[in-house]
């Protein structure tokens, strides 16, 4: 099969890229973008780790395949710092203990921004429901909820 | 990731008669990906050509009209778990939706996916059951609505032909006063395949079993309307004797199986504690 | 008074880790690079009769190689020096590694690895650590046992005829997959001229360093080996990564290209190391007073196919089999035995998960045979300064376990729980229960290991006063660059901004020995802070740093310092503390420089409709020395109960004929963040006389005590005693047909088999 190109807006710039239809997003933002945040933790849309934002929704974006995305504005965890200042939640989860070793971090961050989009102020509950497509190995999640309470009360 | 990318095409027509063209050519409809792209990456889709809907604006929405709620193809389960009338009337479609892997499985996943991918394990069918849903299926050729109790024949099969893509599922709007139940038991509270779902509906007449409906998923080969179990019950008096006997008949109309999630006997052990549970919530 | 340790100062690479900017292996590309991949082998035991390539891939264009092409010796050296880089004629457990391949497309080499075919010849399999310790066949050595062990005290024969009660049972665990977030991988470049260099994810650089140098006839400078920002590790990138670094070195050998070898998820859990499954039966005598007078514990671990660190998890389990009682005569007899599993190796507690979690739930059924509650049976057995443990190690600090087990139960309201659900489920198909278990957790590495590993760090300044700490320990997560960030500053009195940590490279850093056994903070921690205080006294021995200096006074000290020597480096080398003794031969003396000690506590909620289990509430109180940094403790704390609740209740290993079945995330169930409870942290501080500001280790401690306490909860909530973990509702559903058979009658020695969801028989009662 040739190759196709595609073109997107990743973290508010345009991208154009020549790859294969069913290239994963994951793959096409890693290696053809450069922007490595996103991970490869599952590669079956279990562990939330290369989760982004697709048209301001939270998505796994090693299940996307890549022709689905043209047209569309990618936010990935590279995005978030405006000007080197770091977004409320980036700030929590360092200051908080919310990251171990990071490899969760980049798709947790984006799940928690999804959710305080929709819910500014959610309970513990929903902190939880909310998180529940990312997997954390390290933490325990007690500082996860903590970060994304502590980033909702700002 | 197991898949040689390469080997895969996949196109994006904009329209829905284009698409309904490139599946007759025998290329696989791809929604949001959720089911196939696991499979891809596990190296196991078998299918080579492919049709993305993702960009057919025909296909999404939900609608309604005083009979249904019409479901398009590209519904996702986020959008069904937002919609008003679908909170209100057929609050099991937006549970099962919401025990659907988690939020960014949602925002892809389409109802329609699911039911075309036929697993019997899949959260949502068994509350379509309970909801006497139809499902509209097209092809170059035509259309035609077919209720979707009759629409999975086998494991992995259905009575859908090789040209066709369900376009849109539709529900008739007659839940109001009847009681619903809907609960999955799975490995865990989130993000699970389950062992054994069951969905109920039930409408009482002075004590007596008007309307049932009683649905499992994870205990055949197919997501399975329990038609026995049903004809037990209905136009009987509900009190224990008549639960205990529904149980029964409920325990020999499954066919559970032991796999590597879980056992035969706990899954009938569980199915018939759901139904229990379920019918003394009808309990007058 | 600490002005940085015990501060919740900043994660060192915190900011990174939050923007995306930290690299991991994955991240990383070469130019020029090829992508690897693995084949391995589809049965578990069996002779290579023949390898197929078939037609239809470009093989010629690709790097193949197999145990012909490796220039060293075909070994994965790491203890016993058996397990082999490449199967040669033999293979001896599904997923073994036969060939290796390498080409620039990425997908491409997918395609291939899945096309090569071998001819093998089956032979019979052992799956069972039953069937290895009957020799149903022999597949390893003369008797498929790698290790045993033998630790006596006392003389526990007579104790059985002054018992007044006698109780046995047998204990299972199954195995535990590590799933850190970030899968195993390495890129590596190598020729005969440069020699060797791999950057990875793992956790002892220094260990890949001695399995490179086994595979490679290059000099010891000739091989180098960089640990990037790893993604989770807890054990499993402990001795692992000597084998994937070994295979990616052997391609870029062959290749003369940099090879990226990465594993995707399914490779990473069905052919990499797991937690050793084991059997423990416990036959114990107690007094009419309640004290134990005896304990005999038969602990056996399941090792797979190769020896890796089995002897040493073995050793750690044996020594943890008897806990923190004072029981005067002890008999642990222990043998890490040989099955065709792919071979298990490192993982968090490392063989004390398994023995603790067989002595907590067993000195619940001594409570209910002595007729006391399971708290009084603790208290009156717990160990005081000057009594000793099953290894005759002598405790010499003021340990108060009975005032921990009080606060534990204190603080999770553990008797009026106890009555309250006693009540509840008398009219409820939900039952709760609340358990605990009480245990302690030895840190650093056994007896006379410390003392071998003879572990070295580095304290540099430079001279514009930033310090760098020199250590191959890696941050895996857990706060390694943190907290000896925090403990140079604090000796130093500098910032902790002013202090940097070297990448572990070997080609750059000393040995300060592996990342594993708790004992990165207590020893190597206590390293970084003899060289920080040697560091300041070369300074100030110089006369270049004022009493009550400032931070420019350090900056100039140094600058000054270095202008004049040429540089300004401190090491420091493991000394053993003169007290600790310890005998190899007999297994007795001081196994562990310092215990940390722990009571813990779960609330659970079973349904009885459908078993599920609910772990709803969770007390985690420990004793450890010092609080370096109370986030990241904490961090350890949450993290490891979240992984033994997993380890309890949730984490399935499926087996099908020697080979994990279930190696996917949807299938290899973990918790996610609605199946942990609140898991609320305590600490206590007795400061440990060797430990860095007198801090003991804590990595490895809270992965100990969850299984054995959620299972004493499920059997108060249900009165159904299970013996086995995980315990999936499908085994509690099982159980319950089975009834609960009577308390013991004293005097009488009776036995009972509990019911084991994989034996074959149900259970039976006496």
């Amino acid at each position: 099969m040739p190759k196709t190109r595609i073109e997107f807006r990743v973290n508010g710039a345009p991208r154009e890229v020549d790859v294969f239809p069913m290239e994963r997003l994951l793959d096409v933002l890693r290696l053809e973008c450069g922007l490595t945040g996103a991970k490869e933790g599952c590669g079956e849309g279990e562990c939330g780790a290369c989760a982004v934002l697709v048209n301001g929704q939270l998505v796994n974006s090693c299940l996307v395949p890549v022709l689905q995305v043209a047209g569309a504005e990618v936010l990935t965890i590279e995005g978030l710092a405006e000007n080197g200042k770091l977004h409320a939640l980036q700030d929590a989860f360092a200051s908080a203990g919310a990251t171990q070793c990071g490899m969760c971090t980049p798709g947790m961050i984006l799940a928690s921004l999804q959710l305080l989009e929709r819910i500014p102020h959610p309970t513990d509950d929903e902190i939880r429901e909310g998180l529940a497509g990312n997997l954390c190995r390290c933490t325990g999640y007690q500082k996860i909820f903590d970060a994304a309470r502590q980033a909702s009360r700002l | 990731m197991r898949a040689h990318v390469p080997e895969y095409d996949l196109v994006a027509p904009t329209n829905l008669r284009d698409a309904l063209v490139l599946i007759g050519d025998q290329r696989r409809p791809i929604a949001g990906g959720t089911d196939l792209m696991v499979l891809f990456e596990a190296g196991k889709l078998a299918y080579r050509r492919l049709v993305s809907l993702h960009g057919i604006s025909e296909l999404r929405g939900i609608t309604e009209d005083p009979t249904y709620v019409t479901i398009g193809a590209l519904a996702t389960y986020t959008e069904i778990q937002r919609h008003e009338i679908i909170r209100r009337e057929f609050p099991l479609l937006v549970r099962a939706a919401s025990w659907t892997g988690a939020v960014a499985t949602q925002n892809r996943g389409t109802l329609a996916g699911n039911i075309a991918n036929a697993s019997p394990a899949a959260d949502s069918p068994p509350a379509l059951l309970a909801y006497d849903a139809e499902l509209e299926l097209m092809s170059s050729r035509g259309q035609r609505w077919v209720p979707y109790a009759s629409f999975h024949t086998g494991y992995k099969t259905s009575s859908m032909a090789p040209d066709e893509m369900i376009a849109r599922i539709r529900v008739p709007r007659s839940t109001s006063g009847c009681i619903q139940y809907l609960r999955k038991v799975g490995t865990r509270r989130a993000q699970a395949i389950s062992k054994v779902a069951l969905a109920g509906l039930a409408k009482m007449d002075a004590g007596k079993v008007e309307r049932i409906r009683i649905a499992l998923a994870s205990v055949a080969p197919i997501p399975l309307r329990c038609f026995e179990t049903e004809n037990v019950l209905v136009g009987r008096h509900l009190d224990p004797a008549l639960i205990k006997e529904a149980k029964l008949k409920l325990a020999a109309e499954i066919a559970p199986i032991s796999d590597i999630r879980s056992t035969d006997d706990y899954r009938r052990f569980v199915a018939t504690n759901l139904l229990q549970e379920f019918l003394e919530s009808v309990l007058p | 008074m600490f002005e940085i340790v015990g501060k919740p100062v900043l994660r060192k690479e915190g900011r990174d880790k939050v923007t995306g900017a930290s690299k991991y292996i994955d991240d990383l590309s070469f130019p020029g690079m090829l992508h690897g991949a693995t084949v391995r082998s589809p049965v578990a035991r069996g002779r290579i009769r023949g390898i197929e390539f078939p037609p239809g891939l470009p093989w010629e264009e690709f790097v193949i190689v197999t145990a012909r092409d490796i220039p060293g010796e075909n070994c994965v050296a790491l203890i016993v020096d058996d397990q082999p880089y490449l199967a040669a004629e033999y293979v001896n457990h599904a997923e073994e590694p036969v060939v290796l391949l390498a080409h620039s497309d990425k997908y491409l080499v997918e395609k291939a690895r899945a096309a090569v075919k071998f001819d093998i010849e089956a032979l019979p399999a052992l799956f069972s650590l039953e069937d290895s310790l009957e020799k149903k066949q022999v597949i390893w050595g003369e008797d498929n046992i790698f290790k045993s062990f033998l630790v006596e005290k006392g003389n526990v024969d007579p104790a059985w005829l002054e018992a007044a009660h006698i109780v046995e049972g047998e204990y299972r665990t199954g195995a535990q997959e590590q799933l850190y977030i970030e899968t195993n991988g390495v890129i590596a470049i190598a020729n005969p001229d440069d020699g060797v260099t791999v950057w990875g994810s793992m956790q002892c650089p220094y260990y890949v360093h001695k399995a490179l140098l086994k595979a490679f006839p290059l000099p010891p400078d000739k091989i180098r080996v960089i640990q990037t920002e790893t993604g989770g590790g807890f054990g499993g990138k402990e001795e692992y990564p000597s084998m994937i670094a070994g295979h990616a070195a052997l391609l870029a050998w062959k290749s003369r290209r940099p090879v990226k070898l990465v594993y995707d998820r399914a490779e990473d859990m069905a052919a990499t190391t797991k937690r050793h499954p084991s059997r423990t039966r416990i036959k114990s005598a107690v007094s009419r007073e309640g004290k134990l007078l005896a304990l005999d514990i038969e602990f056996i671990l399941d090792g797979g196919a190769y020896a890796t660190l089995s002897s040493v998890v073995l050793s750690r389990g044996t020594i943890h089999a008897a806990g923190p009682y004072a029981c005067p005569n002890v008999r642990i007899r222990s043998r890490a035995v040989a099955t065709n599993a792919p071979p298990h190796g490192a993982f968090r507690g490392f063989g004390a998960p398994q023995s603790i979690f067989a002595l907590e739930r067993h000195l619940n059924k001594v409570a209910l045979a002595a007729g006391l509650a399971p708290e009084e049976l603790r208290r009156r057995n717990f160990l005081h300064r000057g009594e000793t443990t099953a290894t005759g190690q002598e405790i010499r600090e003021n340990v108060n376990l009975e005032g921990l087990l009080d606060r534990a139960l204190e603080l999770s309201c553990y008797h009026a729980k106890l009555e309250a659900f006693a009540e509840h489920n008398r009219s409820s198909r939900i039952k709760k229960g609340i358990g605990f278990a009480s245990f302690m957790h030895g840190a650093g590495f056994t007896g006379s290991g410390e003392r071998y590993l003879q572990s070295v760090a580095a304290v540099e300044a430079t001279s514009t006063g930033r310090v760098r700490i020199l250590v191959s320990s890696t941050e895996i997560g857990q706060g390694t660059n943190t907290i000896l960030s925090q403990i140079a500053a604090e000796t130093l009195a500098i910032d902790y901004d002013d202090v940097d940590i070297v990448q572990p490279d070997t080609s750059a850093v000393p040995n300060s020995g592996p990342t594993v056994a708790s004992r990165t903070c207590m020893v190597v921690g206590k390293l970084v802070e003899s060289a920080a205080a040697g560091l300041k006294q070369t300074l100030i021995k110089s006369g270049l740093l004022p009493a009550g200096y400032t931070r420019d006074d350090f900056a100039n000290a140094c600058a000054q310092y270095i202008a004049q020597f040429g540089r300004l480096k401190s090491f420091s080398q493991y000394q053993a503390p003169p007290e600790i003794y310890w005998d190899d031969e007999t297994y007795r003396g001081d196994a562990y420089g310092a215990f940390a000690w722990a009571v813990y506590v779960a609330e659970v909620a079973v349904d009885t409709s459908t078993f599920e289990i609910s772990v709803n509430d969770f007390v985690a109180l420990q004793e450890v020395g010092r609080v370096i940094h109370p986030i990241l403790a904490a961090g350890q704390i949450e993290g490891g109960v979240a992984q033994g609740i997993g380890y309890a209740v949730f984490e399935n290993v499926v087996w099908q004929n020697g080979r994990m079945a279930n190696g996917q995330m949807t299938n290899y169930i973990m918790p996610t963040s609605v199946d942990v409870p609140r898991i609320r942290v305590f600490f206590e501080e007795t400061p440990y006389e060797h430990g860095p500001l007198g801090a003991k280790g804590i990595g490895e401690l809270p992965i100990d005590g969850p299984a054995p306490a959620v299972l004493n909860a499920i059997e108060n909530a249900l009165g159904v005693e299970v013996n086995e973990i995980p315990l999936l509702p499908e085994m509690l559903f099982k159980a319950q047909r089975v009834r609960r058979a009577p308390p013991y009658v004293s005097g009488t020695a009776s036995r009972r088999t509990p019911f084991c969801a994989s034996s074959s028989e149900e259970a039976s009662i006496a």
